[in-house]
């Protein structure tokens, strides 16, 4: 086991972070599965990552209250934003999302006495091991793969499809909307929190606009008809630029190239159960005509 | 003083305005949020101080090359990325993610090539003798952004409103498919407005390099999210709203600076994005088109 031990101290931190950022995608995916387009992930990791890391340095709390705050809070706050911003739709949804996360870091980084201000938080206690950010993992896609099969689950990809005929047909549009805004919320309040408790320290500007967007831009690479698309999304766009290494001062030249050539060719995302279906289907048509 | 702050806001907000032209134009023709966009205006700077440092260009030769080679980078990005997925029809987000991946490879292509410092332009490419007129002090530079922005604002609006080809246009911002089955050539005006917005963007970056003389290859990152502020603001694929909401936000924030303090210069920007968007959803001018059942 001398291998996995080396292995281990070089790449742990690279595998949890592969556990956050596939917990980021799947937050993303949870709303844009009930059709909306809300970019304000990487400002609710952010909240999480701040209230937890606030309540284990400064109240010295146990982790498993720090874990219960992170989610808490940006749930709360996704429940206090969620009444004006979620009216709007499509691109105008988007920004607004975004703009109020820009805000969010800006409140941070000026609320110095609290969070630090631009020099961050240093010195949050290393608290999570890699089970929790396996396990975290494991029942965030248990929850949703229970949901996306239950009655709220149908109602989300009713609206999805189109939100006039799902709301006459007496799906409480409002509702749903808020609670995949609100879930979505906590399950990136989660990845913040386990995110912050991995690093040892974090600052304001991880959780900007450019943050925002990675966590899209996973959830839609990988695919979003699937829980397993943003996963593999997420797992992707981290272990790119590692693996990119040998390029140098252009690697992520070659990783914006990929980028790109993923989305000409496989513009539905990498994990596309209906292509996989169709790929199946065509062979044992095949395999029927011979 | 206040006419200064007044002035300075004027500039600014031209600046901003200018940056936002381009980023209009295709939204509202090519319905695609260009995120390449602010990486374009970059490239614009860095191949304006190329060719004005190795040809000894003077400054309007190099705004010139600036249009033209940013103008073909985007006619390229139109061509080998926005037209396939035109062409496949793809899922209305997609356009937007691979311009993200196009802006990738610009600000780290630039990086690797000319390195993260700061280029700045020939020192003679500008007078910087500053004018002073009526108790303001106004650079060369400043009033070249304030006239320019204007002209090309008016040239864009004149050119839509009156001429077939803007008539054309506005068809296809309509509905591509109608305006195609009008006899209207939809892919030769998608080349034609990828390549102006992106040479407009490349003159923006090279006149926003000269004001806050500083090129760098990530330059064009927090003007891009004041950018898409500003369009949100006017009113998105609006060519007078992009101009009315760079002027806006130009004057919002430096006034908040002088009357507020300048840490919270750039909350200004989103917050005000924010609270319009949660009052009037289409922006402060533009229209919204409501969904009829």
């Amino acid at each position: 086991m001398e291998w996995f031990d080396n292995f281990w101290a070089v790449y742990s931190n690279l595998v949890l972070t592969l556990g956050t950022n596939a917990l980021l995608a799947l937050s993303i995916y949870l709303t844009l599965s009930c059709g909306m387009l809300a970019m304000a992930n990487a400002a609710f990791m952010g909240i999480g990552a701040y209230t937890s890391a606030l309540v284990t340095m400064n109240l010295g709390l146990p982790y498993p209250v720090a874990l219960a705050a992170g989610m808490a809070a940006p749930g709360l706050m996704a429940f206090i934003i969620g009444k004006p911003t979620l009216r709007l739709s499509g691109v105008y949804l988007a920004m607004a999302t975004l703009a109020f996360g820009e805000v969010v870091r800006i409140v941070v980084l000026n609320a110095e006495s609290l969070t630090g201000g631009a020099l961050g938080l240093n010195g949050i206690p290393q608290s999570t091991e890699w089970w929790h950010v396996g396990l975290a993992l494991l029942l965030t896609v248990a929850v949703l793969w229970r949901l996306r099969r239950s009655r709220v689950g149908r109602a989300f990809e009713a609206i999805k499809e189109d939100e006039t005929a799902a709301g006459l047909m007496g799906i409480d549009v409002g509702a749903h909307k808020m609670l995949a805004f609100v879930l979505g919320a906590m399950i990136a309040g989660l990845a913040g929190t386990l995110n912050a408790h991995l690093t040892f320290f974090i600052g304001p500007n991880e959780y900007g606009f450019d943050r925002g967007v990675d966590i899209l831009t996973m959830a839609i690479l990988g695919g979003i008809n699937s829980l397993f698309g943003p996963i593999l999304g997420g797992i992707m766009l981290t272990v790119l630029p590692e693996l990119l290494r040998g390029f140098k001062d252009f690697r992520l030249v070659v990783n914006g190239f990929i980028l790109v050539l993923i989305v000409l060719f496989l513009p539905k995302g990498i994990w596309d159960p209906a292509r996989f279906r169709q790929w199946f289907s065509r062979s044992s048509r095949k395999g029927a005509a011979a | 003083m206040l006419e200064q702050q007044l002035f300075n806001a004027l500039s600014l907000g031209c600046v901003y305005a200018l940056f936002a032209l381009g980023f209009t134009l295709i939204f509202g023709v090519l319905g695609v949020i260009n995120l390449s966009h602010g990486a374009v205006f970059m490239v614009g700077a860095y191949a304006a101080v190329e060719a004005m440092t190795l040809l000894h260009l003077p400054l309007w030769a190099g705004l010139l090359f600036s249009f033209v080679f940013c103008g073909v980078l985007g006619l390229l990005i139109d061509v080998l990325v926005l037209k396939p997925l035109r062409a496949r029809n793809a899922p209305h987000l997609i356009p937007m993610i691979a311009t993200i991946g196009v802006a990738i490879i610009l600000n780290n292509g630039v990086q690797g090539i000319f390195g993260a410092q700061n280029v700045r332009f020939p020192s003679s490419a500008v007078s910087d003798d500053a004018i002073t007129l009526a108790g303001l002090h106004l650079t060369s530079v400043e009033l070249g952004i304030i006239l320019l922005s204007f002209a090309l604002m008016a040239v864009l609006i004149v050119a839509l409103k009156k001429t077939q080809l803007g008539r054309a246009l506005r068809a296809i911002a309509e509905s591509p498919k109608a305006a195609y089955l009008l006899g209207i050539n939809v892919e030769g005006l998608f080349y034609l407005t990828s390549f102006a917005a992106a040479g407009l963007g490349g003159v923006a970056g090279v006149l926003i390099g000269l004001y806050s003389n500083a090129v760098f290859p990530l330059m064009g990152q927090p003007i891009l999210h004041k950018g898409i502020a500003v369009i949100i603001l006017g009113g998105m694929g609006d060519i007078r709203g992009a101009m009315l909401g760079g002027l806006f936000l130009g004057f919002a924030e430096v006034l908040s600076v002088a009357y507020i303090g300048s840490t919270m210069r750039d909350a200004v920007a989103f917050g005000l994005l924010f609270l319009v968007l949660l009052v009037r959803p289409k922006g402060l001018f533009g229209t919204l088109q409501e969904r009829k059942v």
